[in-house]
Order: structure tokens, then C-alpha cells, then sequence
């Protein structure tokens, strides 16, 4: 996969099983938003194939779920979280307004209750709180019964309280109905521990395996050139450069600032 | 003083002008107006686009201008200039920044050029005052049939992509994960607005666009958060100050415009009141 005469990655092949949890991790610009994209079917790629859920990948998937960075809405914004979960019901399909609205009501009830948003159905979305925003945007990405999930750095600017909670959500649906996740991540430890394998990429070179294999030293400092030392701190993943000159080792809490920065 | 006030509450014509047909048919085109801008109000103001609804009806204008001096179909001149200035704003200013910036450009030199065609224009000046604060006399020149085409083409289309935009609307980055066609949706929807800016014209003019298109939208927002109050609650507000408007102004004989954004206001002061006393 690449842009011009940029290559993100090559040679990349993965199958994920369903029910599987995948942390992908790598610095900015590595390609993992790219590969979001790719199995959204938003990008196609510049080689090779891609099979999402049994199918080619495609705009608009019923099978696949979405989950973005947490982002404040629009205080102003005349939606409430009932209907922000309900856009994930086939909310993109074109004719679709009246068709179908009490199913989806139910529906839409059914899986608030099951994130516990269910307090808040009925409350305008610009004014909950990120976790509350976060918990919501579980429901709107599990409201389609998906098989597979896609999650776009979900945990970013949470609270660890919060974040507990939405990995817990989601490490539920997956071992209740099968659904394969795709993590994007820059930091790994909130997942630590229900990720099965990580796809770790930097620069166009990548690593496929469980975080035993894959968060290690030795495969880091390949990865990225240089010297990177992996450290178990009580159950904890901390990386670190030996020099300064590692341009952004992606969320470990020591880069903690350097990551969550201004762009 | 006074004399000024008498006139603007003179209502004992109101009953007869009731019965005469011009004014039937301009309330049929009020009320039809009301129930498309009712539609449109809130995705206007969920999607930001107020500026760009101010910049496309001082297009129709200019459209208008130039049918007066052609001679032709002044409705038609709205039109054609509203669908071209909102398909200008809705392919250059896909992106939020570029969009205020591109439409003050243009609506500055539309308008320029629309004062220019009225100077021009040697026929009556009712119909060049009418172009930018409505009048009854200007309805009574647009076509019923045109404006019922123009209509069930607004609702049609908005039933066909209300959800899809509304999702891009209100949620442009899963929605665009969702495979929403963002790019096509924009410029469709600003056509839309367009169509209805036009409609707008004759009865409200073009610099009051926005009491129709926005306020009542903005007014709505303000007492709930559900999508379909929302609208109900803007197409009565929409309601209210175009049929309300038409009537009132029918005995005093001054311009729809004046009344109808007093009313459409009066019920944004309302709606904010009680949106505050909810909160609280």
C-alpha cells in the first residue's frame, strides 16, 4: 500500500479470525488510519486484496463497525444520543428516514441498554461527557450488529476509569457474538491484556504477533532502527529510545506528552 | 408618530382582501414556502451554513435583476441564479474554511452586479423593491404550478437523503466511515436550498432569506434535541411568521417581510426563553 512513490507497507498479510482482537500499533504516518480506511473501503489499495467479513471490502458495509477518537460535539447540536446511536442502524442508506423506525427504535433501546448509555438515550449529545460520548459511539458502532469492529484510537484523551470501561464493552462483544476488532492504538497497555496479536508498523516495515512476541526489544529496535528498550513495569509495556533521536515512538507513557501534543 | 403606528396595525380591510384571489394565492405560496424552509431550517443550522443561504439568495437577486432587464421570467432569473451560486458554494467550499471566505467573494460581486442590472432596469420600481423585500404584488407574479414543481422536488429529494445527510451532518467522521457519499450530498443539499432561496424571494425578498431558512431552525434547536421536533417545531415557526406575516401586512398594504421576521423573531426570543428555563 502507497501513495505515490510513498510506500506505507507491502507484503502485508493478516487474517484475523472472528473474535479476535488486534492492536495495531505504530508512529504517525505509519499507514494505520490508511488501513482503517482500506478495510472501510474507502481507499483502495495499490496491490493485492482485501476481504472484509467474507466480502471485497466496500463503502458502507452492514458488517463492519466503526469507532472514532472521542471528539466534543457541537453543544448546540440538536441530537440526542438515541439518535447519534440510531445513524449507525443503516444510517447511510439512502431512502431510509421512515421506513423501519420502530425496529430501529428497538433496536437502538436494546444495545444502549446493553453499553449502559441507556440513562442518557433521551439527553442531547453536546452535552455528555467523553466517557459518556465514548460509551455512545460503542452502541452507534454495535447498533449494526457488526462482525467486525474497527476502533481509530477510541481510548484517546480518556480517563483511565473511562478507558477501562469502553475496552471492557468491547472485549464483551466480541467474546459474546464472535466480532473480530481491529485496535488502533498508540498506546497499548489499556488492551494489554485482551489483545490477541499486534500488527506494529514503522516506516513500511511491519510485525505481526502476540504482544509477548512483538513487544520485545529486540523486535522494536529492528523495527525501528535503532535501539528501543521494552520494559515490564507490574503488567505494564513501557518503551523507550536509548537515544533522543527516535522521532515519536507512538504511546508508551513516557512519550505520553509528545503524542497527545498539538498536531 | 402615531400615524405611523395606525398604519402598521390598520387591519379593517384585512377580512375583504381575505376573499380577493391574489392574496389567496399568495398565502397558498407562504404556506408552501413554510413547510420546505421548515424542512430545511435545521440541517441549515446543524450544518453550519446560514452564511451560505445569505450568499445564495443575494444571488437569486442577482438572477432576478438580470430577468427584470431581460425581460424574461423574473422566477426563473432566482432560480437560475440561486441553483448556480449554491452549486458554486457547494463544489468550492466543500471545506469549512475556504467555504465563508468563497461565498463572501462571490455574494459581494453578485450583488454589485444585481444593483447595477436594477439601475438599468426602466420598467416599474414596485418590481425592483419587490426583488429584495418581497411583496405581495411580486407573489402574485410567480407561478403556482412552478412553485409546486419546486416543492415536491425539495420534499422528494429530502425524503430520498434526509437520514444519509443528516449522519454527514451531524457526525461527518462515522458517517464518512459508513461510506455516507459526503462529497455528492453537499452540493445536492445546497441545491436544495438554493430552489427554496428562490421560492423565498418573491414573498420575503432576497436580503430576508434567512429569517425563513435559519431562524426558524435555530429557534427549534433551542427547545429540543430531537431531529423530528425539531423540524415539526421549525415548519410551525415558519408557519406562523409566512401565513401570519401575509395576513397581517395585507391591511396596512406593507411588505410581507417586515411582519413576518418580527413574528419568526418574537418566536426565537420564545424558544430561547424557554430553552434557558429548561436548563436551569
Amino acid at each position: 500500500m502507497g501513495f505515490g512513490s510513498r510506500v506505507l507497507w507491502s507484503e502485508l498479510n493478516l487474517d484475523v479470525a472472528p473474535g479476535e482482537f488486534i492492536a495495531v500499533l505504530g508512529p504517525n504516518g505509519s499507514g494505520k488510519s490508511t488501513l482503517l480506511k482500506v478495510l472501510l473501503g474507502l481507499v483502495p489499495l495499490s496491490a493485492g486484496r482485501v476481504t472484509v467479513a467474507g466480502g471485497a471490502a466496500t463503502r458502507g458495509n452492514s458488517n463492519v463497525g466503526y469507532i472514532p477518537q472521542q471528539t466534543t460535539a457541537d453543544p448546540e447540536l440538536s441530537l440526542r444520543s438515541r439518535d447519534l446511536a440510531g445513524l449507525g442502524w443503516a444510517g447511510h442508506r439512502f431512502g431510509k428516514g421512515l421506513r423501519g423506525r420502530r425496529r430501529r427504535r428497538q433496536h437502538v433501546d436494546h444495545v444502549l441498554a446493553a453499553v449502559g448509555a441507556d440513562t442518557y438515550a433521551d439527553a442531547p449529545v453536546g452535552q455528555l461527557s467523553g466517557g459518556e460520548l465514548q460509551r455512545l459511539r460503542v452502541a452507534q458502532a454495535l447498533v449494526g450488529d457488526p462482525s467486525v469492529l474497527l476502533c481509530d484510537e477510541p481510548l484517546l484523551s480518556l480517563d483511565l476509569a473511562h478507558q477501562h470501561s469502553i475496552t471492557r464493552l468491547i472485549d464483551q462483544r466480541r467474546h459474546a457474538a464472535d466480532t473480530a476488532v481491529l485496535f488502533v492504538t498508540h498506546e497499548i497497555n489499556p488492551i494489554l491484556p485482551m489483545v490477541d496479536r499486534v500488527l506494529y508498523l514503522v516506516d513500511g516495515r511491519f510485525r505481526v504477533g502476540t504482544p509477548a512476541e512483538v513487544m520485545t526489544s529486540g523486535v522494536l529496535s529492528d523495527l525501528y532502527g535503532t535501539d528501543v528498550d521494552v520494559i515490564k513495569v507490574r503488567g505494564r509495556l513501557i518503551v523507550v529510545a536509548a537515544t533522543d533521536s527516535v522521532p515519536a515512538l507512538p504511546g508508551h507513557h513516557v512519550h505520553h506528552l509528545d503524542e497527545h501534543g498539538p498536531p | 408618530m402615531s400615524d405611523t403606528f395606525d398604519r402598521l396595525f390598520d387591519f379593517e380591510g384585512t377580512a375583504d382582501l381575505l376573499a380577493l384571489p391574489f392574496v389567496q394565492k399568495a398565502l397558498v405560496a407562504a404556506a408552501v414556502l413554510g413547510v420546505i424552509a421548515g424542512l430545511l431550517a435545521p440541517l441549515i443550522v446543524a450544518r453550519g451554513m446560514a452564511f451560505a443561504v445569505h450568499g445564495t439568495s443575494e444571488l437569486a437577486f442577482t438572477g432576478g435583476a438580470a430577468a427584470l432587464l431581460a425581460g424574461v421570467s423574473v422566477s426563473l432569473g432566482a432560480v437560475v441564479g440561486a441553483v448556480a451560486a449554491s452549486l458554486v458554494f457547494g463544489i468550492l467550499g466543500l471545506r469549512r474554511r475556504d467555504r465563508d471566505s468563497v461565498i463572501g467573494v462571490v455574494l459581494a460581486f453578485g450583488l454589485g452586479l444585481g444593483v447595477l442590472m436594477l439601475a438599468l432596469y426602466k420598467g416599474r420600481s414596485a418590481n425592483k423593491f419587490g426583488l429584495l423585500t418581497g411583496s405581495i404584488v411580486s407573489i402574485d407574479s410567480t407561478d403556482l404550478v412552478v412553485l409546486a414543481v419546486c416543492a415536491v422536488l425539495v420534499v422528494v429529494t429530502l425524503g430520498v437523503i434526509y437520514r444519509p445527510l443528516l449522519f454527514a451532518s451531524v457526525d461527518p467522521t462515522v458517517a464518512e466511515a459508513h461510506g455516507v457519499p459526503i462529497r455528492i450530498l453537499g452540493p445536492v443539499f445546497a441545491v436544495l436550498i438554493g430552489i427554496t432561496t428562490a421560492l423565498a424571494i418573491p414573498i420575503v425578498g432576497a436580503i430576508l432569506v434567512l429569517t425563513v431558512m435559519v431562524t426558524p431552525g435555530a429557534a427549534a434547536s433551542r427547545v429540543s434535541s430531537s431531529p423530528v421536533v425539531v423540524t415539526l417545531l421549525a415548519i410551525g415557526i415558519a408557519e406562523v411568521g409566512l401565513v401570519g406575516g401575509t395576513i397581517l401586512s395585507l391591511g396596512p398594504g406593507l411588505p410581507i417581510s417586515g411582519y413576518a421576521t418580527t413574528l419568526i423573531f418574537i418566536c426565537y426570543l420564545v424558544c430561547r426563553l424557554i430553552g434557558r428555563l429548561r436548563r436551569s
